[in-house]
């Protein structure tokens, strides 16, 4: 039968099937069933314990309560960071150390061989070094950050952010399931997108793929947490040093969250108008995760997973930087040529032209703009060895980075373009190559305009 | 034995432990999350048991077969084109009435249901009790309490599943009677729909669904998706689709 045919007795069938159905048919249907339910667990279910009062519903009085739920969440995040930055630093150094010292045997090694030096170079200052750099200071934070976040999760209280969060997406003109892809993105944004489907509004739908990537994932939260930790808490000592630095990242969170908010509303009053549909969120009873599975999980399936990523990435990208800080025109490298071309434009947005060259070389994925950029600034001249936090630090300042420097990096992070995963996900989500550039455009926009103000303002003010 | 290998679709309302249930019947370590809409799309994996292999498939939470959005037409073009030899309904016993509508509604897609009461241990803890054998006589399929966190009943459910799967087990799923006016409408549609799409699919589900003006299953029966949704790999910081 041909297919045009087909398609036409199809019609035919739907139109006598309207023609047929009652006004009420839905509510007809659901409530027979409705009742075939009820009347079968009626029959099969038991209560024999005199239902005690719900603990879940005694929890979720507070944690979602108007007073308390924003507060709560808050300071659960800044627990959770306060653990990862305070255990992260411990661990940074000592594996910085472990890897220098590694480096020296190599380096002997290299030297009994009698290698050429360029292999020396290749191999060692770029693949062992930059590798050995990501390693140490991006694996600590992670390795504490993931498993705690999966333990929340895992408990139930994801969902109840989504409900403390839902109101607010409802008054942004967004759909209240916005919140719980959202949240999905402080995980990873191409698999959040996936997640939108299930907004079922087209509209509502393409508000949340298009400002989901303004919360932190996986492979933002190591720069976030690392760039604070060096630069925002500097006139503190001790705990407060920690405490500050929490408090810095937990800041970059909320004003994702604001920009969330502010573009959800902007849109609906603009390009994407309409009324948000409503929706019943369903809050799951908390339940005591598996520790141990948990946390051996989500070190196996997060931190390794993204270090791997991280590390796949870097090591040839480190290979390619080297080559290309080592490969001389005139007098000066193809690299440092290239940070140079972008030096005057990234000067007015705060950052340096190495910095912007690692977010464009880093559009495959967020995990490597920090190795792209040590990579740079190593080659470039300054040979120091790999032991930890404060050379890093060392380098960073070496090469005139202020406060500014890294609160610019930190919000342009937070709020440039998405990976290219990401856009690959909104391209097959939405088969639209037009939203896509915008998913792309609109975020780069927001990062460059925000970061100009700051750097301008900063600068007018005499603050750097 | 035969070499051929069954397939086995998991189904249930969202949270209910599908993925904790996969996890354990394939070995592979698929993230969960105690969070309500995590799978989108399927994941798949497979599981051996006295000698026969299954393929099983987890399929995206859902609370009804209504098409109301994209992850409830990924369940219910599995169901309905790839028609797995073994469905297996997920539900939650401290939750049961709500869970049994999408168990009533697979039972009017196939008759091929086992349903698998999950959370058996929260439940008893909560002192509710459920009748497993009057409910598997009123649902007329297998229903088996399981608790998939603790390891527990999963052999049972294989036994079941294999059983099954090998035609051993005979079932009566129990069909909803609707008001008259929807009876009539479907006893008016079923020779129709029956000629056009014969005997290989839910003639009286069919009916029902358009009767209640179903455009997105219209669209699905015109055209049938040569492939569902895999999962790919192409997530960017993530082991499955589902990590968060």
């Amino acid at each position: 039968m041909p297919a045009a045919d087909l398609s036409n007795q199809f019609d035919q069938l739907m139109k006598e099937a309207k023609s047929l159905a009652p006004a009420d048919t839905r509510e007809q249907i659901v409530s027979a069933i409705f009742q075939t339910s009820a009347a079968l667990s009626q029959e099969c279910v038991t209560h024999t314990a005199a239902a005690k009062r719900d603990r879940t519903e005694q929890i979720d009085r507070i944690v979602t309560s108007k007073q308390w739920g924003f507060p709560i969440m808050l300071a659960l995040l800044a627990a959770v960071l306060y653990m990862t930055i305070a255990g992260a630093n411990v661990f940074s150094d000592s594996l910085a150390r472990l890897f220098g010292t590694i480096e020296t045997y190599l380096t002997m090694a290299f030297q009994a061989m009698h290698a050429p030096d360029w292999l020396h170079g290749l191999l060692v200052l770029g693949l062992y070094r930059g590798t050995a750099w990501v390693v140490s200071v991006m694996l600590p934070p992670m390795a504490i950050f993931f498993p705690v976040f999966a333990l929340l999760e895992n408990y139930g209280y994801l969902p109840r952010v989504a409900f403390n969060m839902d109101r607010l997406f409802q008054k942004a003109g967004a759909h209240g399931k916005q919140s719980l892809t959202m949240a999905m993105g402080f995980g990873c944004n191409a698999a959040a997108i996936m997640s939108t489907r299930i907004i079922e509004s087209p509209r509502e739908r393409m508000l949340a793929i298009l400002t989901n990537n303004f919360v932190p994932c996986n492979g933002r939260w190591p720069t976030l947490i690392l760039l604070s930790s060096l630069f925002m808490a500097a006139g503190y000592t001790g705990g407060w040093n920690t405490f500050m630095t929490a408090g810095v990242v937990v800041a970059m969170v909320l004003f994702g969250i604001v920009v969330t908010l502010t573009v959800s509303w902007v849109l609906s009053k603009t390009a994407l108008r309409g009324i948000p549909t409503h929706y019943t969120l369903e809050l799951p009873p908390y339940r005591r995760p598996k520790i141990m599975e948990t946390i051996i999980r989500a070190t196996l399936d997060k931190s390794l997973y993204v270090l791997k990523r991280a590390v796949t990435v870097a090591a040839p990208a480190g290979v390619i930087t080297w080559i290309l800080a080592n490969l001389h025109i005139g007098d000066t490298t193809a690299l440092a040529a290239f940070a140079h071309r972008l030096d005057p434009f990234a000067q007015s947005l705060g950052l340096d032209g190495y910095i912007l060259m690692a977010f464009i070389l880093g559009l495959p994925a967020n995990e490597i703009v920090v190795p792209i950029l040590l990579m740079g600034y190593l080659s470039a001249g300054a040979l120091i060895e790999a032991d930890g936090l404060h050379s890093l630090k060392q380098l960073l300042l070496d090469h005139g980075w202020t406060w500014l420097t890294a609160l610019n990096m930190m919000l342009f992070s937070l709020l440039h373009y998405p990976c290219g995963t990401t856009l690959v996900n909104i391209y097959k989500e939405t088969k639209s190559a037009k939203w896509t550039f915008v998913a792309f455009a609109l975020p780069t926009a927001i990062a460059i305009a925000v970061t100009f103000t700051t750097a301008q303002l900063a600068r007018w003010l005499g603050l750097v | 034995m035969t070499d051929r290998t069954y397939t086995v679709a998991l189904m249930g309302n969202p949270n209910t432990g599908k993925s904790t249930l996969f996890n354990v019947l394939t070995g592979l370590r698929q993230h969960t999350g105690n969070w309500p809409g995590k799978t989108v799309t399927h994941a798949e994996g497979e599981c051996r048991h006295r000698g026969a292999l299954y393929r099983i498939v987890d399929l995206p939470g859902t609370y009804s077969l209504y098409s109301n959005s994209a992850d409830e037409e990924v369940a219910r073009d599995f169901l309905l084109f790839q028609r797995p030899d073994v469905t297996v309904v997920v539900v939650d016993a401290t939750a049961l009435e709500r869970n049994l509508n999408l168990a009533l509604q697979v039972l009017e897609m196939t008759d091929r249901v086992i349903v698998a009461i999950n959370l058996m241990d929260e439940a008893k803890k909560k002192g509710i009790h459920i009748n497993t054998k009057k409910l598997a006589a009123k649902l007329g399929v297998p229903v088996v309490p399981i608790s998939a966190r603790n390891r527990e009943g999963i052999d049972a459910l294989l036994d079941t599943v294999d059983a099954m799967a090998h035609g051993r087990i005979h079932t009566t799923p129990l069909s909803i009677r609707y008001s008259p006016e929807i009876e009539r409408g479907i006893a008016k549609l079923l020779p129709l729909v029956k000629e056009l799409m014969g005997d290989t699919h839910p003639a009286r589900w069919i009916a029902l669904r358009l009767l209640d003006g179903d455009a997105s299953l219209l669209q699905a029966l015109k055209q049938p998706p040569q492939r569902l949704i895999k999962e790919g790999n192409a997530y960017a910081c993530c082991g499955s689709v589902k990590s968060v």
